[in-house]
């Protein structure tokens, strides 16, 4: 299975609970960058590996993340 | 390409005034998921309380009233009592229900009021600071209890969701976790339940959801996560208690 | 409608019940129970809800709750329940939520007794709850007065969007009088505001509040809700002046002890002393301006209450040093005879 990860980055306070449940992990928090709010957001640093599985959404305290599924 | 998740319409737009990685979040939006999916938007009626959640009603995308501490069950029974046909439910935490707040909790059930109780039980009071729940583990350190809890001193943690399975009153009453993604779909799922049973008259239902405060804790979130599953889980056991529909 | 004997608490629940009461919440206390019994018995049978809380706490949330979500609301109690009730009175006062609290008072402080007295004044007019609020406060001298008393807090209530208390002593709960209830049905106010579910189809979310964490906004709730106070001190006071056209000395009491007073200045008048009496029927607002007009043409007022002297301060206020005001009160159940009144204002002549 095929999926996408879209992240509404200024929502996200970099908690990293997404990171932490990816069973490929694509999620980062992105280090480089401070997002509005003021944090570190994650970001997928490795978007082709995405199955789809929507455990990051699904821990993501803050409705940041949309998962969209690309094949079948 | 399909959009298999994105932010449910049972939220508001307004971003979340909880810590980074504290699930109250997860939990706001699963009952806002379920209220949607039930179609049940245009009838309900949030009652907020008074902790971490007291904003509660800016984020749930349905009418609210925002309750004393404690109070919150009998700011619900007003409102079922002129408004029978809408749902009502309750969002409070272990301070508001389990301690300032267990008179109201109890009665409300052993009325069998029609309503629902999501209880977020995070073993803390977090909006305050830190300090010592009812729900606080032995040992545990909080700003009033910093050489851990003393059950000796300060007694053992109350364990709502057995207490009110106890009251004939209560229709369903369950115990989940938010600890990882499995977890966190079994608390929709019960939520949903609690939701369709005060949808087709079944009484008064709670959720109890071990909830992290990672803050609070002193944990990092992921390591909240973990103390949710290991510790929390270990003296407060998850599972069903109550299910009034299922004994008949 | 003719007239029909029946006991103070029972017809108050009556008329609330023929202004369209909704819901009543309530809790067993003496002396008010009838309140309570009668609404069991009769508020269901008129499409109303009833509830026996588990306390005043929750009883009042429960008015909260009902009121926030649009309904015509009431309870009751006695002075340490009223006491309990301030937090959610508090609540009312600052999500703006018409409800009708009816205190039927008796002797403090503490447990105190279950006889009337009237040592409450202060808890309802200053109300005993946290912030700047207002509680309008209709105090009746008796059964017939107290029905309509009630009727009038519904309506004040949901005009000002505010809490209306009718505080009457224990004698008005438990005595019988001829009463004729007004059975007209009662105007109800739009309530485009109210928290009842329909958030997706009316295109907005109604939200009953108090809190407002930005110092700002609370201020401006503040100036707001002193607005409606300064309209509500404008426009609602109520007061009745009894024999003070001549009067050389003005007594100042409310509730059923005005009665007794009346008595008093009956026998004074056939004495030949001038006396009149001004009875406030709202204590907040409190008629300032009529007690004060009154000091220009007095020699002295003096104030009797069963308590052991609460309204005589606004009483003082409202003279402001322009002639002095004395106080008479008796207090835990005990209540004045007619003579103990005239003995004390032969006492303040009696130095000229």
């Amino acid at each position: 299975m095929k999926g996408r990860v879209t992240f509404n980055t200024n929502r996200c306070k970099g908690c990293g609970l997404c990171v932490s449940v990816c069973p490929v992990k694509l999620i980062e928090l992105d280090k480089s960058t401070v997002n509005a709010i003021g944090y570190n957001p994650a970001y997928p640093a490795y978007p082709d590996k995405c199955i789809a599985c929507t455990n990051c959404a699904i821990m993501c305290p803050d409705t940041v993340i949309t998962v969209e599924r690309l094949d079948g | 390409m399909a959009v298999i998740f994105q932010k449910t319409k049972g939220l508001t737009d307004t971003p979340f005034t909880y810590c980074p990685g504290c699930t109250h979040g997860i939990i706001h939006r699963l009952v806002a998921e379920c209220l949607e999916e039930l179609d049940l938007l245009d009838r309900t009626i949030a009652i907020a309380s008074v902790g971490c959640s007291v904003m509660s009603y800016e984020f749930f995308n349905c009418d609210a009233i925002q309750a004393a501490h404690g109070r919150a069950p009998a700011v619900a029974t007003g409102v079922k009592r002129v408004h029978p046909d809408k749902i009502v439910f309750t969002y409070q935490g272990d301070g508001d229900l389990a301690s300032i707040g267990t008179g109201e909790i109890v009665q409300a059930a052993h009325r069998g009021d029609n309503i629902t109780v999501i209880f977020v039980n995070n073993a803390i009071y977090g909006m305050t600071g830190g300090q010592m729940a009812p729900t606080t583990l032995p040992g545990q350190i909080t700003t009033t209890s910093p050489y851990g809890r003393d059950v000796t001193k300060q007694g053992e943690p109350i364990r709502m969701a057995e207490l009110m399975a106890q009251i004939p009153g209560a229709a369903y009453i369950e115990r989940v976790m938010t600890a990882d993604p499995v977890s966190v779909r079994k608390a929709k799922r019960a939520i949903k339940k609690a939701f369709e049973i005060q949808k087709n008259g079944g009484g008064f239902s709670m959720i109890e959801i071990l909830s992290s405060c990672n803050i609070g804790w002193g944990l990092s979130p992921v390591d909240a996560l973990k103390y949710i599953k290991e510790d929390m889980a270990a003296y407060f056991p998850l599972g069903v208690f109550k299910d009034k529909g299922a004994a008949q | 409608m003719s007239k029909m004997l029946m006991k103070g608490n029972e017809a108050i629940a009556q008329a609330a019940i023929a202004a369209g009461c909704d819901a009543f919440f309530g809790y067993p206390i003496t002396p008010q129970n009838e309140i309570c019994e009668y609404m069991s018995k009769y508020l269901a049978k008129s499409g109303g809800a009833f509830v026996q809380a588990e306390s005043e706490l929750a009883a009042i949330n429960m008015v909260y709750g009902a009121a926030g979500a649009g309904a015509r609301t009431m309870t009751s109690s006695s002075s340490p329940g009223i006491a309990l009730k301030q937090e959610g009175i508090s609540y009312c006062a600052g999500a703006e939520l018409p409800c009708v609290i009816v205190a039927i008072s008796r002797g403090g402080p503490g447990l105190g007794g279950i006889l009337p007295a009237q040592g409450d004044y202060n808890q309802a007019t200053r109300g005993g709850g946290n912030g700047d609020y207002k509680v309008v406060v209709l105090a009746p001298n008796g059964v017939q007065e107290a029905t309509e008393m009630v009727r009038d807090a519904f309506l004040l209530s949901e005009k000002y969007r505010n809490p209306v208390m009718v505080m009457a002593d224990g004698v008005i709960g438990q005595m019988m009088e001829p009463v004729e209830i007004n059975t007209d049905p009662l105007p109800k106010f739009e309530k485009p505001w109210a928290a009842t579910g329909e958030s997706q189809s009316r295109g907005t979310r109604n939200v009953i509040n108090s809190l407002f964490l930005n110092p700002v906004d609370l201020e401006n709730h503040n100036i707001a809700l002193r607005k409606k106070y300064d309209m509500i001190e404008e426009n609602e006071v109520q007061v009745d002046l009894y024999m003070m056209e001549d009067a050389d000395v003005a007594l100042v009491a409310y509730g059923t002890p005005s009665r007794i007073v009346k008595s008093a200045i009956e026998e004074m008048r056939a004495e030949g002393i001038k006396v009149g009496l001004i009875r406030p029927k709202t204590l907040y607002p409190f008629p300032f301006k009529q007690i004060n007009a009154a000091a220009d043409k007095v020699k002295f007022l003096l104030t009797a209450e069963l308590s052991m002297g609460q309204m005589v301060h606004d009483v003082r206020l409202a003279v402001n040093g322009k002639v002095p005001v004395y106080f008479y009160g008796r207090a835990g159940g005990m209540i004045f005879e007619p003579k103990e009144i005239s003995d004390a204002v032969k006492s303040h002549l009696g130095g000229e």
